[in-house]
């Protein structure tokens, strides 16, 4: 791989994706819905950030938008900016998309099936991952897969790159994704539940490696997940989603420590630990995630929210400043209870 | 209570793997293998484990979905594995199960209401009034609003056809249900309704559950003994608090040490474990951790290691199946 250009030229923390205010809308059958409302983030040169809400709250639509694969052609980028490198992604022509998104961005989604083509073996999918970017022969191609392929712990690779993917498992077949992903160097990396499909003791094993590929390739990540405990050990930053708002954003310090918005709260008391005494009654949020169609007006979590006020339904609130980088979308933030974690 | 409710012994559900011209049986798969199991009434008893160990057929044995291989099922005392379809029928009434996506189990043909009255319909059981009467009860027990009862599953979100699948569940006082990752599909804010909703449930019905999911945090906080099951075969049971804190098999300690704890930077020893699942089609003599396991002997690939006694007494006995006390 030493003779493949880092694409990361840019130093750990500075600014490599710049999200402003963004909204998507897709047409639907009972009319134009707006999946992601107003949503603003940054990604820190080879840092991760994770994105956390429920079914429906925007997280994979924003990460379609960044990289400009929105469904067809109900799917939209309806406002904002995305500055990647400094450059808008939104008024990109499609030719120079294609690049950023085949040599620039990577992406991992939840389903390794899904993104590896049934039909061709693992050497030759791979390799036209290399192909597509570097004058190099066909041979040497597949021999970079190989490499890559040992590089994210594939057990005699040489074997595997003839090979089909059924013929993989399904921890397997991710980390085959995830050498897919890197092949080109990418300076940041996508994954939308990378590990939601596997079991838990090969989602340490993927996670770790991960985190070790991030640390040797210095390539940032955004990790798309509904699981709170896979952001607490994977991330550096934090941006919770609700109803296609952001509801709270920080590092994973303010989001778990210092959490301000209800709904994060909420979300963190939620979930069984080990720690709790068993057989007891957890904290619920009550009620469910309004449909697109039918959200509230004002603040889109008030039907649900312990703490609503009038001004909730009556405006929506901005994003205020909590202190530093951490965000909180809600009127009543500074009025909320004093926080104390569910288990110290 | 002396007796359990439900009592597993030395159960065993294969399947023939078939292949080659003419679909010859090759092999077996053993699903479940050799596994011994109690429950009694009014507890729940978690089963942990990772896709392909055996805990859904397990869980499908028990209420005859699939015929077990060899073993006892007892019921009150009556062997459920050796009846016939027939024999079965008073017994499906004691006995009910949840599943995991109700958007599966439920028949989106029927009503909400036509769903909850087929089980007194099934078992002749009372008028039509008072059919439609238990019904709306079943709804209210189960927080959904009487409205819902002309309306059909897929009108309903996941938690609410969660919701529905209880009540059906329900309808005819079971006194055992097994629910198989009942709350898996569900997104973090609706699986705590649901499992609060399972816990009122418990308490208030003296319902016993055998609580079947991949996830060990979930379990141990419904549950009141837990097993791991691991290609088929229990690997440890006991207490649930017992054996999260004084885990035993290396297979546990490792589950325990990979779950994603929702607090940042906790400095801990994490055990990662490196390889795969073995097959359950024809899976190596000895021990079945042996691939995985961080502290394999020569012992373990050759003698399967029995379910041992390690600590504890009677119900909350602690048991682990490994040759050695790590």
């Amino acid at each position: 791989m030493t003779s493949t250009a880092s694409n990361s030229g840019q130093g750990r923390g500075e600014v490599l994706l710049d999200v402003q205010d963004l909204a998507v809308e897709f047409d639907t059958e009972a009319g134009r819905v707006r999946a992601v409302d107003d949503v603003s983030f940054t990604v820190r040169a080879g840092q991760t950030l994770g994105i956390v809400g429920e079914s429906g709250c925007g997280k994979s639509v924003t990460a379609l938008s960044i990289l400009r694969l929105l469904p067809q052609p109900m799917g939209r980028i309806a406002g904002g900016h995305i500055l990647f490198r400094g450059q808008d992604l939104t008024a990109l022509p499609a030719e120079a998309m294609h690049k950023v998104r085949t040599g620039q961005i990577g992406m991992i989604f939840q389903e390794p099936m899904t993104a590896l083509n049934p039909v061709h073996r693992i050497g030759k999918q791979l390799s036209e991952a290399f192909l597509l970017h570097q004058q190099i022969s066909p041979r040497t191609a597949l021999e970079r897969s190989v490499e890559i392929l040992e590089k994210v712990g594939i057990p005699s690779p040489e074997v595997r790159v003839s090979e089909y993917p059924h013929q993989l498992s399904g921890g397997m077949r991710q980390r085959v994704v995830i050498a897919m992903a890197l092949a080109c160097r990418p300076a940041l990396v996508i994954a939308d539940e990378p590990t939601t499909a596997l079991d838990v003791t090969i989602q340490a094993q993927i996670l770790e490696l991960m985190k070790a590929l991030q640390d040797e390739m210095g390539m940032s990540i955004i990790l798309i997940t509904h699981d709170l405990g896979v952001i607490a050990e994977a991330c550096e930053d934090v941006l919770v989603m609700y109803a296609g708002r952001v509801a709270e954003k920080g590092s994973v310090e303010d989001i778990f420590r210092r959490p301000a918005h209800p709904y994060t709260r909420g979300l963190l008391e939620s979930i069984p630990r080990l720690e709790y005494p068993r057989k007891t009654r957890l904290r619920t949020i009550e009620g469910m995630v309004p449909g697109l169609m039918d959200m509230p007006a004002g603040c889109r979590f008030n039907n649900r929210c312990p703490h609503k006020v009038d001004r909730c339904t009556a405006e929506a609130p901005p994003l205020a400043s909590v202190a530093g980088g951490h965000g909180v979308g809600c009127h009543r933030w500074r009025e909320l209870p004093a926080w104390t974690e569910p288990v110290s | 209570m002396s007796t359990p409710l439900l009592e597993i012994q030395n159960l065993r559900t294969y399947f023939p793997v078939r292949g080659g011209v003419f679909l010859a049986a090759r092999g077996q798969c053993k699903a479940v293998d050799d596994v011994s199991l109690s429950v009694w009434s009014g507890e729940t008893v978690g089963l942990v484990g990772e896709s392909g160990c055996g805990k859904s057929t397990l869980g499908k044995s028990i209420v005859r979905l699939v015929k077990p291989t060899g073993g006892k099922i007892l019921f009150n005392g009556v062997d459920l594995a050796s009846l016939r379809a027939r024999q079965l029928k008073p017994f499906r009434r004691e006995v009910q199960m949840i599943f995991q996506d109700p958007a599966d189990s439920l028949n989106s043909r029927l009503s909400v209401g036509a769903m909850l009255e087929e089980p007194f319909l099934i078992h002749g059981i009372g008028d039509e009034a008072s059919r439609r009467e238990r019904a709306l009860e079943l709804l209210q027990i189960v927080g959904l609003p009487p409205a819902a009862l002309d309306r059909f599953p897929f009108e309903f979100s996941g938690g609410q056809r969660q919701r529905i699948g209880i009540a059906r569940a329900i309808a005819l006082n079971p006194k055992l249900i097994i629910c198989d990752e009942p709350v898996s599909a569900l997104d973090a804010s609706i699986q705590s309704q649901i499992l609060n909703l399972l816990l009122d449930l418990q308490q208030r019905l003296g319902l016993s559950y055998l609580f079947i999911a991949h996830d060990l945090a979930v379990v141990k906080h419904v549950s009141d003994r837990i097993a791991i099951m691991y290609l088929g075969h229990v690997v440890e049971s006991g207490d649930g608090e017992e054996v999260h804190r004084h885990p035993r098999h290396p297979y546990t300690r490792a589950l325990i040490s990979a779950i994603p704890q929702p607090v940042p930077r906790r400095q801990r020893y994490r055990q990662i474990l490196t390889g795969e699942v073995p097959s359950p089609i024809d899976p190596p003599p000895g021990c079945p951790f042996q691939t995985r396991c961080p502290h394999v002997q020569a012992v373990c690939r050759e003698q399967l290691p029995p379910l041992r006694e390690v600590a504890g007494s009677g119900r909350d006995v602690h048991a682990v199946a490994c040759h050695f006390d790590l």
